[in-house]
């Protein structure tokens, strides 16, 4: 069982240059109270891992506009004005990884493999660097696993096991990123109590989460 | 007939009865427009949905439920939702029928350049190199010509999104397809001559005396 806690708490237990996994997708499924808050907080040198950096203040956004975030982990940061000056200043550090082969270093991690082999990337600037490996003929890019200190995460509903349910596609990377962070943290709408969540619909069983932050309900 | 929507319509009519369709971002969205509703084909969207429909009218949105541009969108009935790595598996895996994608660059060889520019604009890839390298089909819909400037090149020089050779590509100029040979233009926009076209066209387009006009009115 948990506790919930603060939002206030939550942001004490990260640390300036922390690694930092944050689902969403283009500001949906974002947990965005905990974003605020670590941009308040004035947090340092963070390596951010996100599918996108969505707009100037959506997302991870508020992140950037604070200069907490020394390196980033992407697929995507063409829409954020920040993000494309702090990258042209060279303040920020940018590795761009196809969105497919970002999710599945993440579950990587999260499930024990030493890796993936995909064929995204092959022949291309992402190959650079990379180990081929041929498997019946065809070339795969050795991708390597990609862990965290945090995974902030946002539910649609927590119970106080801290089993999750997320709704329609706000789900994106969270159910990947609860299993490959050493800290799971969730943002949910709202906390039920425990047997409100029907067993089928929970896409994230309570044992990877660490810490539920308090709604304000 | 505006540029975009004669792109559109035509792609429109590349799309197969009960498919799992990809639309990218800009000219590819708004191909779902000129479909037949009839056809029961599902769109996917890389952010985890299967079945997108139309956007809803103001005041029926849910902030939940978007495409992968971020839109609000809507669900057709037999619609399901997914997480990132489901999602694309449905790509990689050679689940997805057809893939429509703009392009910064396409050159003779079919390759595509769509993510970044060094020195100007780094986007990234998102999940366009997934999505080429996966996809069964995969159609380029673009402008021909950007600010004058040729897209159809006679090799990219912008870096590539994979090195698997497009399917198809269709401007509102005209439609071109790579083969082993090189880049065939096997049909020209209504009322645009050849000259018009291989004049626009830096890439060698392979073509016979007569070259058939696209067919809009099907």
């Amino acid at each position: 069982m948990h506790l919930a806690i603060s939002i206030d708490e939550a942001v004490g237990l990260i640390p300036d240059g922390a690694t930092v996994m944050l689902s969403g997708f283009m500001g949906v499924g974002v947990p965005d109270g905990i974003v605020h808050a670590l941009a308040d907080a004035g947090k340092k040198n963070l390596t951010l891992i996100s599918n996108d950096t969505a707009r100037d203040t959506t997302g991870p956004g508020p992140l950037f506009a604070a200069h907490c975030v020394r390196k980033l982990i992407c697929s995507h940061m063409g829409l954020n004005t920040i993000v494309q000056a702090q990258f042209a200043s060279g303040e920020l550090e940018v590795e761009l990884v196809p969105q497919g082969t970002l999710v599945e270093r993440i579950r990587a991690a999260g499930v024990g493999l030493g890796g993936i082999l995909t064929p995204t990337g092959v022949g291309t600037k992402v190959a650079e660097g990379k180990e081929i490996v041929e498997v019946d003929g065809k070339s795969f890019l050795l991708e390597k696993p990609l862990t965290a200190d945090f995974a902030l995460i946002a539910a649609r509903s927590c119970d106080y096991v801290g089993n999750l349910a997320y709704m329609l596609t706000a789900t994106n990377f969270n159910p990947i990123m609860a299993l490959a962070g050493k800290t799971v943290i969730c943002e949910p709408e709202e906390i039920v109590p425990v047997g409100m969540i029907p067993p089928d619909l929970v896409k994230t069983p309570g044992v990877l989460v660490d810490h539920v932050i308090k709604t304000s309900a | 007939m505006d540029p975009k929507i004669l792109i559109a319509r035509r792609v429109a009519q590349e799309i197969e009865p009960r498919s799992l369709v990809n639309l990218g971002i800009g000219i590819p969205t708004l191909v779902s427009d000129y479909l037949d509703e009839g056809m029961g084909v599902f769109f996917q969207a890389e952010n985890g949905a299967v079945g997108m429909g139309h956007r809803p009218p103001e005041g029926m949105t849910d902030r939940h439920l978007t495409d992968a541009g971020g839109r609000f969108v809507s669900f057709v009935p037999g619609a399901s939702t997914i997480d990132s790595a489901f999602s694309f598996g449905l790509i990689r895996g050679g689940h997805l029928d057809l893939t429509v994608l703009g392009a910064l660059q396409v050159d003779e060889k079919g390759h595509l350049a769509n993510w970044m520019i060094p020195g100007h604009y780094t986007p990234g890839m998102g999940g366009a190199m997934d999505l080429v390298t996966g996809a069964k089909k995969v159609i380029i819909a673009m402008q021909h010509s950007a600010k004058g400037k040729a897209k159809i090149v006679r090799e990219c020089t912008l870096p590539l999104t994979s090195q698997r050779r497009v399917d198809l590509i269709v401007t509102e100029l005209a439609v071109m397809k790579p083969e082993d040979d090189g880049l065939h233009l096997i049909e020209r926009a209504p009322n645009v001559p050849l000259e018009v076209i291989l004049e626009m066209t830096e890439a060698k387009l392979i073509h016979g005396s007569d070259v058939p006009e696209m067919q809009l009115d099907c």
